[in-house]
């Protein structure tokens, strides 16, 4: 599947309520061949549950997901997922080979062969520059080697599209450069879709970025207008990290 | 003693089929551990012990009725917890007691003379048919077969869960496997410990291999070997007693004691060595 039939991902009208609260509402969005988004948005504006909607892992209240024309749930697989890695129990007994080799285990790679699994396991942690590594218990890793491997875990499933979620989080500067240096390598292959809070970093990188608060607001475009970034955060925001100029936004209305 | 100990018929099925649990429980026991829910297993066993009632009530074999009430209450744990997803905790302590309180129930509404509760509390691995041993060592085959065959998706499940779901593993369906499993594991427990100690020899073993491994595999094969230790010694530590100084000290709560007293020295051999490698 390239792409040429159905997006790898269509979302439409989508709402999400957590109880009382709303988490995303009157979501629409497309993603195809060549796309590499960004979404940003403040903490609890809905970025991972809306990585988790198209993951099949939330269902929503309202709307329809559809991932390369299937449901969430029947396209288990097909996406390869970089979830934040803070919650693992880093004291469990498995190696960063083992934990790259989760990848090989859905239904879709189930006909291959142990030495064509041990191969792409190789390739990922070669990809991540983990190789080093491998047979390090995971939980021993430093919080950028375990993000690499997180990726290189998601890249051995041969992901037909790719969703991050805070790739770079607890990276210092340097490390976070080189994730995101091979995303730009990755991003020739798949689609990719990568929420997090940093917008600095994030404009750099991606080719289109949306901003998300609930709401999305989305332009297919890499200009991240001040209307935009207000909506989204509800609050002025200064942007003189990607080249607008250095000015504190004036407050008007919250509709796009 | 050994020799005289190993000359008995009986003892030689109490130290084979103390062996083949120790398989059982090791494989499983690292499952438990590395899954933690111990506390799931606990009810489990306690509510085998309603089945093990039931079975004197009606006449009918109660290790059967604990292999029924055991894979029930896995099954009815295990789809609570992936519908409720939380909450668990007062779910599992119901069954553990309504287990218990069902098996003193049914045992009391029985006729006859009150049988030997005890030996199923607290275990009664001297006493095994050679029946049992077969059991045991059939329960053994399949538990072994199933977790080799599905070893890494095991683990996966075991480690994340979401991202487990998300590569299209059946999530769920290995969840109420792995309990089954438990609940296989505990009825082989009951006639060595006893349903209320069936909790600490599958998590002791594994806990002493966390001391010296770091992978999965290999924490099953140190579980197993401590579980085997801990049975056998057990044994022959009663038996010896027994024979030689006519202290007569339940084997049950005494293999407990020295599969703990295993656990004391690994971590303090741990600290130790750690110190050493300066880690």
């Amino acid at each position: 599947m390239n792409g040429d039939g159905a997006p790898a991902i269509e979302i439409r009208d989508v709402d999400v309520r957590f109880g009382e609260t709303e988490a995303l509402a009157s979501i629409d969005l497309s993603i195809g061949q060549g796309d590499f988004l960004g979404i940003i948005g403040p903490n609890a504006g809905g970025k991972t549950t809306l990585l988790k909607v198209i993951l099949g892992l939330i269902e929503p209240d309202r709307g329809e997901v559809k991932v390369f024309g299937r449901p969430p749930r029947a396209a288990r697989g097909l996406i390869g997922y970089v979830p934040q890695y803070a919650r693992f129990d880093s004291d469990f007994p498995i190696s960063v080979a083992e934990t790259v080799g989760m990848g090989r285990l859905g239904p879709r790679t189930r006909r291959t062969s142990r030495e064509r699994d041990r191969e792409l396991i190789r390739q990922a942690l070669d990809t991540v520059e983990l190789s080093d590594v491998a047979d390090v218990r995971v939980g021993r890793l430093s919080g950028g080697q375990l993000q690499r491997a997180l990726i290189a875990r998601a890249l051995a499933a041969e992901p037909k599209v790719l969703l991050l979620d805070e790739p770079t989080a607890s990276l210092d500067t340097h490390i976070g450069r080189s994730v995101y240096g091979l995303l730009e390598r990755l991003a020739e292959g798949i689609p990719i879709v990568l929420v997090s809070h940093d917008i600095g970093v994030i404009s750099r990188t991606v080719r289109t970025i949306a901003c998300l608060n609930v709401r999305l607001h989305y332009h297919h475009s890499r200009e991240l207008t001040p209307e935009m970034v207000e909506a989204a955060y509800g609050c002025p925001v200064d942007l003189v990290a990607h080249g607008v100029p250095h000015r504190v936004f004036e407050s008007h209305g919250d509709e796009t | 003693m050994i020799g005289e100990a190993l000359s008995y018929p009986f003892f030689q099925r109490a130290l084979a089929a103390g062996l083949l649990a120790a398989v059982a429980c090791g494989i499983v026991g690292t499952l438990v551990v590395v899954r933690r829910i111990a506390s799931i297993s606990g009810g489990l066993s306690h509510s085998a012990f309603g089945g093990v009632g039931l079975g004197y009530l009606l006449g009918f074999e109660p290790m059967l009725g604990a292999l029924g009430f055991g894979v029930l209450s896995a099954l009815g744990i295990g789809v609570a917890e992936l519908k409720l997803r939380q909450g668990m905790d007062t779910l599992i302590a119901m069954v553990w007691a309504v287990g218990m309180a069902l098996g003193i129930l049914f045992v009391s509404l029985a006729p006859g003379q009150a049988p030997d509760l005890l030996g199923y509390l607290f275990g009664n691995i001297l006493l095994v048919s050679p029946g049992y041993v077969a059991l045991v060592a059939v329960l053994d085959l399949v538990i072994v077969g199933v977790v080799l065959f599905l070893f890494r998706r095991l683990r996966a499940v075991a480690f994340d869960e979401e991202f487990a779901w998300v590569i299209g593993v059946p999530v769920g369906a290995l969840f109420l496997l792995l309990l089954t499993l438990v609940a296989l594991t505990v009825v082989v427990l009951i006639r060595v410990v006893g349903v209320i100690l069936v909790i600490a020899l599958l998590t002791i073993p594994a806990a002493v291999a966390r001391h010296w491994t770091d992978r999965l595999s290999r924490m099953m094969a140190f579980a197993v070997l401590t579980g085997a230790v801990s049975i056998a010694a057990g044994l022959f530590l009663t038996f010896g007693l027994s024979s030689e100084f006519g202290i007569d000290l339940p084997t049950g709560p005494s293999i407990i004691l020295l599969a703990a007293a295993v656990y004391a020295a690994s971590a303090g051999l741990r600290a130790l060595t750690g110190r050493l490698h300066g880690s």
